[in-house]
């Protein structure tokens, strides 16, 4: 503060308060709602204090879209994606820095484009793939005469197909490739001085052990930061899940909430989506919280 | 740069890339290349494989009243709710760079929106929002039928701007807060010494060096309005009513899903790929300066 503004002050409190609250208060009139019973809740206007059936909404929400096993899928796939995308591209940032080799900068460019092509528009024929993860390699067998040659010389009539549908793997697959998470490492690979890589060779260590030993022990704020931020991401992915899950068994807790939504002829059962919708909220919220350092700083570094 | 040392065997080094080729050509290049495949065919009615049509996709949907409408209301969707989340947050990023006591709470608690999944703050704001329960239902009951989002298209828009508005109020405050404290403290000082006031200084010093920002966040705010808006759209009003808030994203995937409309649902998905790759080229443009500018 450079001088004193006591009027200015005073406005600043008021603006910064009613944003606080703006942010908030969806947060509070959930959680209340999801205190009341049919009646309450349906109350015009809804009283603010909380009522008393918190925990037997709670319950009937947990148990009308079956939220347990959909929170443990949705742990699974957001744990899947996050670990899948930080290893991937740590990888990949490995390969471009500390190679030279022909093609290179064509890598490098072919995973800068991927950040255009994000999911929602390419859901269609993405779909098409994960229904059979093979078939790119199946036509393109059949069209250099890699088939043909095979069936005629085993006698083996070339037919892949690997079906992803209904899978953690045709879930986590399509989502780990990430330019983002490359590009972040690569900027941080760029910082790590060549001294330590030549010490590293003249004690002889190999490429691989100067990956493991040395590099990713650096990098561990990166994969924090990266970690940290794409599992948010895949928690909160909503379409893909959809599409890619017609068996319940596979299903996702953000998907499952539109099975709470109250319908048009049936009572307004508010309070039971209002305690699903929570349940829903809490884990990223969680992770926000707890994580808010690594949050902020991959969401300033992922986005440069 | 470039670095100095390297390894040596370059075979290698090709494999560490593999894992991410292999994804990347799966579930990025042979996509979008069948979707411009498919975009470019007709699928025959009795199986037979696909007839190449050319353009004609394209043509039927750019004659498609439903589709200029699902342009205009995606258009409707992007500048507005960019526009209010952005004024928001920079309104408050300026006052929390204030740094008057207690702002430490306003920078935690702000972020909080951005966390939370699409879907779940959709439904939430579905029942805040709702013409019969919740609070709007106290403005309906002062003038009955003011507001019903299940029948009316413009309060159908206004609840998703506002759903999606609150997520990225969350977001632009942290990149906005972290442009204001990237500026030298001493560059206000000097200023406030030449005895100008608060908001002079906002306007000659701290705007103008956070417009780089500011370019960038409306970039990724409209992107994200393309993208994001999908869970919304999905919970809140599912396209209605009378298609009011069908969406760009959400018409790709009721033709392609739920009508089976591959070649008009690719079509519709090259012209956004599209939009997106020139506000990418837009935004990348941007950046260049942006590292010179610093």
């Amino acid at each position: 503060m450079v001088e004193r503004t006591p009027i200015l002050n005073f406005f600043t409190h008021l603006i910064l308060f009613a944003g606080f609250v703006f942010c908030v208060a969806p947060f509070v009139i959930v959680a209340i709602a999801a205190s009341h019973n049919l009646k309450d809740v349906n109350d015009v206007p809804m009283s603010l204090l909380p009522g008393s059936d918190f925990w037997v909404n709670i319950k009937t929400a947990w148990t009308t879209a079956d939220l347990g096993p959909k929170l443990l899928n949705s742990f699974i796939m957001a744990f899947g994606v996050a670990a899948g995308k930080v290893i991937v591209s740590a990888l990949t940032a490995f390969s471009i820095v500390y190679f030279r080799y022909p093609g290179r900068t064509l890598i490098f460019w072919l995973i800068f484009i991927t950040l255009m092509l994000p999911l929602e528009v390419r859901i269609v024929p993405t779909y098409a793939v994960v229904a059979n993860v093979l078939e790119p390699y199946q036509t393109i067998m059949d069209l250099t005469g890699l088939s043909w040659l095979i069936e005629k010389i085993s006698g083996v009539q070339v037919q892949l197909s690997l079906g992803l549908l209904n899978s953690y793997s045709g879930l986590i697959l399509p989502l780990v490739a990430t330019a983002t998470g490359t590009f972040l490492y690569r900027q941080f690979f760029l910082t790590v001085p060549d001294e330590l890589t030549e010490a590293a060779r003249m004690d002889g260590a190999g490429a691989l052990r100067f990956f493991v030993d040395i590099l990713l022990p650096l990098s561990r704020n990166n994969m924090a930061a990266l970690g940290t931020i794409m599992f948010l991401w895949a928690w909160n992915q909503y379409l893909w899940p959809l599409l890619i899950t017609t068996d319940q068994s596979h299903a996702m807790a953000v998907t499952e909430l539109k099975q709470l939504i109250p319908n048009v002829g049936g009572a307004p059962e508010w309070h039971i989506a209002m305690a699903g919708t929570l349940i829903v909220m809490l884990p990223p919220l969680i992770v926000v919280v707890l994580m808010q350092r690594w949050f902020v700083r991959g969401l300033i570094a992922t986005e440069k | 740069m470039e670095k100095r040392v390297t390894f040596g065997r370059w075979t290698i080094g090709i494999l560490f890339a593999v894992p991410q080729l292999l994804l990347i050509f799966t579930f990025f290049y042979w996509p979008a290349g069948q979707a411009i495949y498919w975009s470019l065919t007709l699928q025959q009615p009795w199986g037979g494989g696909n007839i190449w049509v050319g353009l004609d996709n394209f043509r039927s949907i750019l004659a498609n009243a439903d589709y200029w409408n699902s342009i205009t209301a995606s258009m409707v969707f992007a500048g507005i709710s960019t526009g209010l989340a952005m004024v928001i947050a920079l309104v408050l990023a300026a006052l929390t760079d204030r740094q008057l006591a207690g702002s430490w709470l306003y920078r935690v608690v702000l972020i909080w929106p951005y966390g939370i999944a699409a879907p779940a703050l959709a439904l939430a704001f579905r029942f805040i929002l709702a013409p019969e329960a919740g609070f709007m239902a106290v403005v309906n009951q002062v003038w009955p039928g003011f507001w019903d989002p299940g029948l009316d298209g413009a309060d159908a828009m206004a609840s998703i701007i506002i759903a999606f508005s609150w997520k990225y109020v969350g977001y632009n405050f942290i990149f906005f807060l972290a442009a204001f404290q990237a500026i030298p403290r001493s560059l206000i000082e000097a200023a406030a010494m030449d005895g100008s006031g608060v908001i002079r200084r906002f306007w000659d010093i701290q705007f103008p060096l956070i417009t780089p920002t500011i370019f960038f966040l409306l970039v990724i705010n409209i992107t994200e309005s393309f993208q994001d808006s999908f869970g919304i759209v999905d919970i809140m009003t599912a396209g209605g009513p009378a298609n009011a808030t069908n969406l760009m994203v959400y018409k790709i995937y009721s033709d392609g899903f739920k009508g089976l409309d591959y070649s008009g649902a690719a079509a519709q998905s090259i012209i956004l790929m599209l939009l997106i790759v020139a506000l990418t080229i837009v935004q990348f443009r941007f950046i260049e300066r942006r590292v010179h500018y610093r």
